[in-house]
């Protein structure tokens, strides 16, 4: 299945056999994924099929019921441990972008670093202002969120995920709240990151972003994962009905 | 009791946003004779013709009072302060996950706000003056702080819902534990969403500070009885109390609207 990965190398997200159930209602069902390193995997599928509820097990903002999921050697499902470790290593962009409304867009990106990492004041200001930077913000440092378009917001909150240094980054449908014309600017940013080496998971049903940089395609359907291949292979000759359903619809 | 709108409430109905503490101007009202306006200076204005016209007693009284004044602000205060540390804690243990905590916050606030104050104001002061020698004012800042503590507690309760589930998240993936993201991320937002019902608690304290004088406590009502007990003018002794209480009370007003003009500026 996983052609175009090296058997031999170790994977940095390794999800096996995962099971997410909402009382009687499972929203993932046995799901098995592997993410290579500087991989980037996009995951689509209508609303529902539990794409979002995967990813968000991915740093346990859900639980899993049961299965396991890996980044690198840390088992993420493991109650026992400590996931503030893992989360650190792992950032996360969501829909509603939840940049935090009372800080502007520098503090934002400096909260992170200066209380998880006890960064100095200078070494994270420093640092924020080159994030900004990389995201075609530097212009907005002090701004507040509220001042910002949706698409800045998204740009913000991509900073400030990449200030912790991630070395994988989820994006729980990032452009899925923004006006049409301010789509491009955030898959720009993303488009850089995954160049740059970005392990990246992405919950999207961008398709130019898909062939433009995805390596793996991810088709879920009600809580399966039920067809995984390149872009090319998925958009373009589905080998399930369900996907070609899914795809004519969104197509 | 004060207002703070859940924006997460999935299934809102109609609502009818009633203020009891009210006092609040209508922030669209400028005219020159708004409601607040007529009662703010009109109040202003007899409080300074009545002691000019007939000094003897309205300047009197005026000068009889401001003793009182004072002992009012040092139990509104000083009660307010201990509230709103006594509402935080509350308001985290109703939404606390941890069944104990939540069941004594819930207790707290459910017992508290089904006793009337001034039965709580003798309660502390009489049944458990039998058991240990509490001293007036003490006891009167008691009562008014733990009676306004569970008020506080609802409010704190209401403004911590209010602040949308993603901000937690967004914290919590950034590797924050909970009570980082609840210093960092959540409460500086909750006490902005709440400044304007807690300047209401305060107005409302204020009034209801008044019967503290029932347990001896000189405040501004207390003044204006001792007043009016020894030269017999009850009328005038009270027209003069109830308009200070309104001036004080109206002018509180506008700052808290100030306040929440701010506070909707700020975003």
């Amino acid at each position: 299945m996983d052609s175009n990965t090296d058997q031999n190398q170790p994977m940095r997200i390794r999800i096996r056999n995962a099971t997410k159930a909402f009382g009687t209602l499972e929203a993932v069902k046995n799901a098995d994924l592997d993410v290579a390193p500087g991989e980037v995997v996009l995951i689509i599928g209508p609303s529902g099929s539990g794409k979002s509820t995967l990813l968000r097990c991915v740093n346990r903002l859900e639980t899993l019921s049961e299965g396991e999921i890996w980044i690198d050697n840390d088992l993420v499902t493991d109650q026992h441990g400590d996931i503030r470790k893992i989360r650190e290593e792992v950032g996360m962009v969501f829909q509603n972008f939840n940049l935090f409304p009372h800080l502007t867009a520098l503090e934002n990106i400096m909260l992170a670093p200066r209380t998880v990492k006890h960064a100095t004041k200078a070494q994270s200001t420093e640092n924020a202002l080159r994030l900004l930077a990389r995201v075609g913000l530097q212009d907005k440092a002090t701004a507040y969120p509220a001042k910002l378009s949706g698409g800045q917001q998204q740009r913000v909150a991509i900073a400030r995920a990449l200030a912790m240094n991630p070395k994988v980054m989820l994006f729980d449908e990032p452009t899925s709240a923004l006006d049409p014309e301010m789509i491009k600017e955030v898959l720009d940013v993303m488009l850089d990151l995954a160049r740059e080496g970005m392990t990246m998971l992405v919950v999207s049903h961008e398709m130019g972003f898909a062939r433009a940089a995805a390596d793996k395609v991810v088709f879920m359907d009600q809580g399966e994962i039920i067809e995984v291949g390149t872009p090319t292979e998925v958009f373009d000759s589905p080998r399930e009905n369900r996907t070609q359903r899914f795809l004519e619809h969104i197509l | 009791m004060a207002e703070v709108n859940n924006r997460d409430e999935a299934n809102r109905r109609v609502t009818v946003n009633v203020s009891d503490g009210a006092l609040i101007p209508d922030r669209g009202e400028k005219s020159l004779f708004s409601a607040w306006r007529i009662s703010f200076f009109g109040a202003i204005a007899l409080l300074i013709i009545l002691p000019t016209v007939r000094p003897r007693p309205y300047l009197d009284i005026m000068r009889f009072l401001p003793d009182g004044i004072l002992a009012t602000f040092q139990v509104t205060i000083i009660s307010i302060l201990i509230a709103l540390a006594i509402g935080l804690v509350t308001g985290l243990g109703r939404i606390s996950r941890i069944t104990v905590i939540n069941r004594i916050a819930t207790i707290y606030v459910e017992v508290i706000r089904g006793i009337p104050l001034l039965v709580q104001l003798f309660y502390i002061y009489f049944a458990l003056g039998q058991l240990v020698r509490v001293p007036r004012l003490a006891s009167a800042i008691i009562a008014m702080s733990v009676c306004y503590g569970a008020y506080m507690g609802e409010i704190f309760r209401a403004g911590l819902q209010a602040i949308p589930k993603g901000q937690m998240e967004a914290a919590l993936a950034l590797g924050m534990s909970r009570s980082q993201a609840l210093r960092k991320v959540i409460l500086p937002q909750t006490f902005r969403v709440i400044l304007p019902p807690v300047g209401n608690e305060f107005i409302a304290l204020l009034k209801d500070s008044s019967l503290v004088s029932i347990i001896a406590v000189s405040d501004l009502l207390r003044r204006g009885r001792e007043f009016a007990s020894v030269s017999f003018q009850y009328f005038e002794t009270y027209t003069v109390v109830a308009l200070v209480y309104l001036v004080i009370t109206l002018f509180l007003s506008k700052i808290v609207s100030l306040i929440e003009d701010w506070a909707e500026r700020r975003g």
